[in-house]
């Protein structure tokens, strides 16, 4: 055992090192929005809420914050929507036809977001959908199907045909059986698939940077132009804001999780 | 029962639509303007590939990656072997630290990048205390790099993980039993096993790593463009969407032909590297 403990403390170090890097510039953002001058430095002098005054009044911020939730919530929506159904009729499907389609709908993870914006870009010049919020939440839904279809099929994979065969020898007809036989089941990856769709349309700069217009620009093209022409703090409270946003999402699952079993523990010690 | 199936099968046509129409045909199209503008034949490829200038951009490009994916392997390996080794608690809060900056915005960590490797920021102060004085790496391929490894980390030790959690460590035990030191155990049973996982998250690091547009955009300096940046200016400075096709059927032509390699290619390959590392024994 003390031979393992040796062995391990060069890797632990090393591992440090790797969680530091991870970690470290994911941090950093929250003593910078809290900082009372107008730079992105960290040689601090006092703190300040300003950038988070600024950001909460300023019509711009405020109007981006806006319009990347919408647009986020849409998306996710819709993302789930089609992409339960698309892993129900992949279920479905012989390999040979389910196969190709899913390495098709897999693509949007592959492509450079630089192609796919220009190439978005250029077809929605000719269709009059440039920067429209129907364009940008359609091309989103695209973005975000892959990551609705991976948990659906995984929770797919552990769906049981036994129960449904019951459920159907039981006089269920085929809506009633998913609703009440296997949506309860699916409803976990469900919702991991609508957090992932919403969070990859809420993050996603590229596309939406090449479809904005000036009455459509998400948060993250509001960064992205607040970093290339003003030196505006408000963006250290703005990502602040996402880095809390994203560690809830992570945070809240597990913890309904625990809530989850304690409640089962409980139960069982009643029973 | 038939019936059923087909209908069932019905259900991938309304998402199969929106990624033809809004996702894919886009894509064709652009490439298809890429062999057919200002007339149609080779002529953008043909441009793209005898100017110097884009063949520094993509060897940069391809440089980037490569050196991305080693340092990748390099911090990601030990860390996913130690969440092999660690007991449960321990393995949810590396895991943690993994997810919490995958999770994060991209732009919220790019911007936190800017702000570290600034004219005397953190990461300057940091190398002045180790000698290396005055060295601001905004603005160079170094700071790239680094926020660009610190954006696929994640997807580097998640895969990695994965891959080295099937292995059975027992394995470890039985060649120490049969008179293998550790460190001889580790690289004749386990890292031969874990090849197939280092090459496929490799892989798909190396393929994301190509297509990095907002990092190099804004960490990286103008005269040290990578692929991406190039595709983007074209359409945005000049409106030139057939030479930006010609540069996107490049990159695609690399990604998805890596992928391809990836899908096709992984077990071959895989008994391969195992072959010749164990020397041809198995």
């Amino acid at each position: 055992m003390n031979e393992a403990t040796r062995v391990r403390l060069p890797i632990r170090l090393w591992a440090a090192v790797a969680a530091l890097l991870l970690i470290a510039p994911t941090l950093m953002v929250v003593p910078l929005s809290f900082t009372s001058k107008r730079s992105f430095s960290l040689q601090l002098e006092g703190w300040s809420l300003q950038w988070y005054e600024k950001f909460f009044t300023d019509p711009q911020w405020l109007g981006a914050l806006g319009t990347s939730l919408v647009i986020g919530v849409i998306v996710g929506v819709s993302a789930t929507l089609l992409g339960t159904l698309a892993a129900y009729g992949l279920k479905s499907l012989r390999a040979r036809v389910s196969g190709p389609l899913q390495v098709m709908m897999m693509l949007p993870i592959l492509i450079p977001g630089i192609v796919a914006a220009i190439a978005i870009f250029g077809m929605y010049l000719r269709w009059n959908l440039s920067g429209s919020s129907l364009g940008l939440i359609l091309a989103h839904i695209t973005l975000a199907l892959p990551f609705v279809l991976i948990p659906v099929s995984t929770a797919m994979r552990g769906l049981d045909d036994t129960l449904t065969r019951a459920a159907s020898v039981l006089g269920a007809r085929p809506m009633a059986r998913f609703l009440q036989v296997e949506l309860p089941i699916l409803l976990p990856g469900i919702a991991t698939g609508f957090i992932f769709a919403f969070v990859t349309s809420l993050d996603e700069v590229v596309v939406a940077y090449f479809l904005q217009s000036p009455t459509l620009r998400t948060l993250p093209v509001q960064m992205y132009s607040s970093v290339t022409r003003e030196t505006d703090p408000s963006i250290a409270a703005a990502s602040t804001l996402l880095l809390v946003l994203s560690t809830l999402i992570i945070l809240i699952p597990r913890l309904v999780q625990v809530v989850n079993e304690r409640r089962a523990a409980k139960q069982g010690d009643v029973e | 029962m038939r019936q059923s199936r087909i209908f069932s099968g019905v259900a991938v046509i309304p998402a199969l639509a929106v990624i033809l129409i809004f996702f894919l045909l886009p894509i064709a199209v652009i490439v298809y303007r890429s062999f057919t503008e200002p007339e149609p034949g080779l002529g953008q490829y043909v441009a793209a590939l005898s100017d110097p200038t884009t063949l520094r951009v993509l060897g940069r490009t391809m440089l980037t990656a490569v050196v991305a994916v080693g340092a990748c392997i390099l911090l990601g390996y030990p860390y996913a072997y130690l969440m092999t080794l660690v007991g449960p608690t321990a393995r949810t809060l590396l895991m943690a630290l993994v997810l919490v900056p995958f999770w994060t915005s991209l732009m919220a960590r790019t911007f936190a990048w800017i702000s570290l490797l600034q004219r005397d920021g953190p990461v300057s102060a940091i190398l002045a205390f180790f000698g290396a004085q005055d060295v601001t790496l905004l603005g160079t391929a170094t700071g790239v790099v680094l926020a660009i490894l610190q954006i696929l980390l994640p997807y580097m030790i998640l895969t990695l993980f994965t891959a080295l959690n099937s292995i059975d460590r027992r394995q470890l035990a039985a060649a120490q039993s049969l008179g293998a030191n550790r460190y001889r155990a580790f690289w004749q049973v386990y890292l031969p096993q874990s090849l197939p996982g280092i090459f496929a998250s490799s892989s798909l690091v190396f393929i994301l790593a190509l297509g990095f547009y907002i990092t190099p955009q804004l960490i990286g300096s103008p005269k040290e463009a990578m692929i991406s940046q190039v595709i983007g200016l074209r359409v945005e400075k000049i409106v030139d969407f057939a030479g930006a096709g010609a540069l996107s059927g490049i990159l695609l032509l690399a990604t998805l032909g890596l992928f391809a390699i990836v899908i096709l290619g992984l077990s071959p390959l895989r008994k391969g590297i195992s072959q010749m590392l164990s020397g041809g024994e198995r």
